[in-house]
C-alpha cells in the first residue's frame, strides 16, 4: 500500500469519523449523560487527531486536541453541558470538518478560519489544563533529585563506566519484560559486564517460579550520555529497584561475564517465573479457544465490507445493462423465428430475465448509499442559515437509512442546500413573529426519506408562515414573467417560484439570495430524471418533495409508437391509459382538444405534433391517450398512436452521445437493436399547446435548459 | 520464525500505517479493530507482541491489558501502548495496568521497530 492511499484511507476514514461525531452530538442533544455518546464523541475527535499527528497535518492536530481536551472534561463530568457549550460543540464540529476538507483538497484556509473556536474552547478549559502543553515529544524523563550531570553534555569522545544496580520486581516480568533485552539494549550502546546475584533463590522446595528474585549488577562503559541510560529503563522504571551511578575513575572491569545465552539457563530469569505450568493449560486450552472465537465473530462488531473502486461497479454496471438489452434481444429474435410453442423454453426464456433483472438490483444496490451523510451535513446549513438571519430552528430528519444511488446523492447536496436555506430564510418567521402566532420560537425543518413505489421521495418542509402568493403573483407580475391580467390558481402562482430569476425576498439576504432561484433546483432535480413540487399552507408552512427514481441506469417504460416512430416513455409518470370514445373529445377553439375524463376536461397534448412529427404520417384514429401529471398545467393527456409493450430500459444518455432534444430525456436500445428515445412528459406539453402556457410566452427557460 | 504482532486499533488509518511499517520490517501482522475484538483473536493470533490504542469502542486498551494479564490465561507477552499523550500519568497508569511499554503517536518506522526490538529481541 502506498503512503498516499493509507492517506486517502485517513480521509474516507476522517468522514465516517466526522459522521459519527455529527450523530453523536445531536444524540448528546438529547441527553447530555449518556457517557456513551459522549465517549463515542470523544473517540471520533481523538481518532482524527491520532491519524492527522500521523501524516504531520499540525493544524488539524491541534483543534482536534483542544476539542478532545475539552470534550474530555466532559467525559470526566468536570464540565456541564448546556447549551452554550453544545452550541460551541456543533461549531467546532464544523470548523474540524473544514480543517479535514482543506487537508484533503489542499486548499488553502484562512490561516485565522478556527481562531475563534479554539479561543471559546480554550475557554472552558481554564489556566491549569493549558499548563499541561500538549506535545507529541515520546519521553520526558524524570532525574528525580540527581542534578544533571555536566558530563552528560561532553562529547561523545568521553568514555565515562557507569555502575547500574537493577533488581527487577514481581510486575517487571509480569508486565511482559525481559531482562535479557534490557542487557541487550545495554550492550549495543557500550561495552558491558554483567554480575548475576542470586543469592536470594530460595531452596528448590520453596522456590516460587512467579516470584522475582534475581538482581544484577552491570557496569557499562560508554560514550553515551546518562539520559540514554535512562531510555533504556524507560519502560521498567517503577518496576524495579534501579540505581545508575558514574564512577569517572574505576577502570571498568568486568568481574563474571554472563552471556545472554547462560542466563537463559538460569532459573529465575525471565523464562524461569514464566511457569510451565501456565503454558500447559494454554496448551491445553488453545484447542477451544479458536472455536470460542470463531463463534464469538459471528455474532460481534460491524459487518466484514469491501472496498471497491467506484469505476468497477459502474463497469459492472454497464455490463449488466448491456445483459439486459442482449435478453430482449434474444427473447425478440426467438419471438420471430414463430418456432411451434415449446413451454420449457418461454419457461427458460422467463427465468433468464427474472435472473437478469436479480443482478441488475444486485449490482445497484452495491451504489446505493443511506442518505443519512447528506442529511446530517444539512444540520449544519440550518444552524448557519439560523445565526446568519437571527432566527432559531432546529432539523427534524425522517428515514436517514433510505438508501439512494450515490450519483444521485452527490448531485443532491447542492440543490438540497438551497431548499434548506430557503426553508429558514424564507420560510420559517422571526422568534418573535413565531411568538406572536403562538408557535413555538423555535422553527422546524424537516427533511424526510422514504422509497414509495419505484421512486425516492425527498420531502424538506418548514412550519413557516407559508407562501405570500398574492406577494409572489405581484413579483412575477413586476419581473414580467406573467401578464398582468393573468389569473391563476394557488398551485400555479406556488409554481411561479421555479422560474428563472425568481427571487421572493424583498431583498436579497447574504444568505438563500445568491442569484441562483428555485429554478436551479428544479433544474438539477430533473437531470436526474425527476420532479419538484410544492404544496403550502398559509400559516402552517411549505413543503418542497422531490421524487427521483431509484437508479439512474434504467427505468420501466412503455414501449409506444408516434407516427411510426418506436419511443418509450416512463412508466412512472403515467397515471392511466385511455382509449377514448371520439364522442368525449371536445375541439375547442380552433385546434385545442380536450377530452373527458370522468366528468373533467383534460387538455390533449399531441405528442407527435410537439415533436414536428405530425406531418409524416397524420394520426387517423383517435390513439391511445396517456394520461400524466405535471407541475405546470396539472391533469393532461398525451395523444400517441399505440402501446406495444411494458418493458424495463437502460438509459443511454443522449446529451453526452448525441445532442440534447426538446422533449426527449434519453436513448434507449429495443430488443430488436434500434435505437428509440425516451420521452420526457413534462418538456413534451411545454412543447405542446398547452392552455395555460401561452401566458410564459417568451419564456426564457427551454433556452436555459439547452442553450 | 517470523514475529508475530496483533495490532489493536480502532483507526483504519492506524493500523493500515502499522500494517505499512511491519509488514515492511518484516513483522507477521495481525489486527483487530477494538478492544473486544482484540481480546478475543488473540488466542487464535498467539501474538509474540501486541499493541493496543487507549481510546477504543467497546473494550478500552485498558481492558485489553488487564484482561490479557489476568485470569488462568493470563499472558507475559509483552504489551505496547499507543498513545497520543505522553504524559507521565498516563505512563504510570499504564504501567500500573500491566503494559510493557508505550508508543506515542506520531510514531515514525524506525522507532517503532526498535521499541519492538527492545521487547521481543526480534527485528522482525
Amino acid at each position: 500500500m502506498s503512503g498516499n492511499s493509507i492517506r486517502d484511507t485517513f480521509f474516507e476514514e476522517c468522514e465516517e469519523l466526522l459522521e459519527a461525531l455529527v450523530e453523536g452530538l445531536s444524540q448528546m442533544e438529547e441527553s447530555t449523560d449518556d457517557m456513551e455518546v459522549i465517549n463515542a464523541v470523544f473517540r471520533a475527535v481523538h481518532s482524527i487527531k491520532g491519524g492527522a499527528g500521523a501524516f504531520g497535518l499540525n493544524r488539524l492536530v491541534n483543534f482536534a486536541h483542544t476539542f478532545e481536551t475539552v470534550m474530555d472534561k466532559v467525559r470526566d463530568r468536570e464540565l456541564p453541558v448546556d447549551e452554550k457549550l453544545m452550541s460551541l460543540f456543533h461549531r467546532s464540529g464544523d470548523k474540524l470538518s473544514d480543517l479535514v476538507a482543506a487537508e484533503r483538497d489542499e486548499t488553502d484556509l484562512d490561516p485565522t478560519a478556527e481562531e475563534g473556536v479554539i479561543k471559546e474552547l480554550e475557554g472552558y478549559l481554564g489556566g491549569s489544563s493549558q499548563e499541561e502543553e500538549f506535545s507529541f515529544d515520546a519521553v520526558t524523563l524524570d532525574f528525580g533529585s540527581e542534578p544533571v550531570d555536566l558530563a552528560d553534555v561532553l562529547p561523545e569522545t568521553a568514555h565515562r563506566c557507569f555502575t547500574i544496580k537493577f533488581k527487577p520486581t514481581k510486575s517487571l516480568y509480569e508486565n511482559g519484560h525481559e531482562p535479557l533485552l534490557i542487557f541487550d539494549a545495554l550492550a549495543e550502546i557500550g561495552d558491558l559486564s554483567v554480575e548475576l546475584d542470586a543469592s536470594a533463590l530460595p531452596e528448590f522446595d520453596a522456590f516460587d517460579p512467579s516470584d522475582a528474585v534475581l538482581k544484577w549488577t552491570m557496569t557499562l562503559n560508554t560514550a553515551e550520555p546518562e539520559t540514554t541510560l535512562h531510555e533504556v529503563f524507560e519502560f521498567v522504571e517503577g518496576l524495579c529497584d534501579l540505581d545508575i551511578s558514574v564512577d569517572e575513575t574505576a577502570v571498568p572491569a568486568p568481574v563474571q561475564v554472563v552471556s545472554p545465552e547462560e542466563t537463559q539457563d538460569t532459573p529465575g530469569t525471565s523464562d524461569g517465573t514464566l511457569p510451565t505450568g501456565e503454558d500447559l493449560e494454554r496448551a491445553t486450552s488453545s484447542p477451544k479457544a479458536p472455536a470460542a472465537a470463531a463463534a464469538a465473530k459471528e455474532s460481534r462488531g460491524p459487518k466484514p465490507t469491501l472496498r471497491v473502486d467506484l469505476d468497477r461497479v459502474d463497469r459492472l454496471i454497464n455490463t449488466v445493462g448491456e445483459l439486459i438489452i442482449n435478453q430482449a434481444m434474444i427473447s425478440q429474435r426467438i419471438e420471430e423465428l414463430d418456432l411451434p410453442t415449446v413451454a420449457h423454453l418461454t419457461n427458460e426464456l422467463e427465468a433468464y430475465k427474472l435472473l437478469a433483472r436479480d443482478i441488475q438490483e444486485g449490482v445497484m444496490a452495491i451504489r446505493a448509499q443511506p442518505v443519512k451523510p447528506l442529511f446530517q451535513r444539512m444540520s449544519r446549513i440550518v444552524r448557519e442559515a439560523s445565526d446568519a438571519t437571527n432566527k432559531k430552528s432546529k432539523l427534524v430528519t425522517v428515514g436517514d437509512s433510505t438508501e439512494v444511488d450515490k450519483t444521485v446523492i452527490e448531485r443532491l447536496a447542492d440543490p438540497l442546500t438551497h431548499m434548506i436555506r430557503n426553508a429558514v430564510d424564507h420560510g420559517l418567521e422571526k422568534p418573535e413573529a413565531r411568538e406572536a402566532a403562538g408557535k413555538d420560537p423555535v422553527g422546524t425543518i424537516r427533511l424526510s426519506a422514504a422509497h414509495r413505489s419505484g421512486s425516492v421521495f425527498i420531502e424538506i418542509s418548514d412550519d413557516g408562515a407559508g407562501l405570500n402568493r398574492p406577494k409572489i403573483l405581484e413579483k412575477a407580475i413586476e419581473k414580467n414573467l406573467v401578464a398582468p391580467d393573468v389569473e391563476l390558481s394557488d398551485p400555479e402562482i406556488d409554481n411561479l417560484l421555479f422560474l428563472p430569476g425568481f427571487s421572493t425576498a424583498g431583498q436579497v439576504s447574504n444568505l438563500s439570495g445568491r442569484g441562483v432561484g428555485m429554478d436551479v433546483v428544479k433544474n438539477a432535480v430533473q437531470a436526474l430524471g425527476g420532479r419538484v413540487s410544492i404544496s403550502s399552507t398559509q400559516g402552517k408552512g411549505t413543503t418542497f418533495t422531490i421524487v427521483l427514481p431509484l437508479t439512474l441506469a434504467v427505468m420501466d417504460g412503455f414501449v409506444i409508437s408516434v407516427a411510426d416512430q418506436t419511443m418509450v416513455i416512463p412508466i412512472a409518470s403515467i397515471l392511466e391509459t385511455i382509449r377514448p370514445n371520439p364522442k368525449d373529445i371536445h375541439l375547442i377553439g380552433t385546434d385545442s382538444e380536450v377530452v373527458s375524463v370522468r366528468g373533467a376536461y383534460v387538455p390533449i397534448v399531441d405528442v407527435a405534433e410537439s415533436l414536428n412529427l405530425a406531418n409524416n404520417s397524420p394520426c387517423d384514429g383517435p390513439g391511445i391517450l396517456l394520461l400524466v401529471s405535471t407541475e405546470m398545467q396539472g391533469l393532461t393527456a398525451l395523444r400517441v398512436s399505440a402501446i406495444h409493450d411494458q418493458r424495463q430500459v437502460v438509459i443511454k444518455s443522449l446529451e453526452s452521445n448525441y445532442a440534447a432534444i426538446p422533449g426527449v430525456s434519453a436513448a434507449t436500445i429495443l430488443g430488436d437493436g434500434k435505437i428509440a428515445l425516451i420521452l420526457d412528459p413534462e418538456e413534451l406539453i411545454k412543447l405542446g399547446h398547452g392552455s395555460s402556457m401561452e401566458m410564459f410566452g417568451h419564456q426564457p427557460r427551454m433556452e436555459l435548459r439547452h442553450g | 520464525m517470523t514475529t508475530k504482532v496483533l495490532a489493536i486499533d480502532d483507526s483504519r488509518t492506524i493500523r493500515n500505517l502499522l500494517r505499512v511499517s511491519l509488514e515492511g520490517a518484516g513483522f507477521e501482522f495481525h489486527s483487530a479493530c477494538d478492544g473486544q475484538e482484540g481480546v478475543e483473536v488473540f488466542p487464535d493470533v498467539d501474538p509474540d507482541v501486541v499493541i493496543t490504542d487507549i481510546n477504543m469502542p467497546k473494550m478500552d486498551g485498558f481492558g485489553v491489558i488487564d484482561t490479557l494479564r489476568s485470569g488462568p490465561n493470563r499472558t507475559t507477552v509483552p504489551i505496547l501502548v499507543l498513545t497520543t499523550e505522553s504524559s507521565d500519568q498516563l505512563k504510570a497508569r499504564a504501567r500500573q495496568a500491566g503494559a510493557t511499554g508505550w508508543i506515542v503517536k506520531p510514531f515514525d518506522d524506525a522507532s517503532l521497530v526498535s521499541v519492538l526490538k527492545r521487547l521481543t529481541g526480534h527485528m522482525g
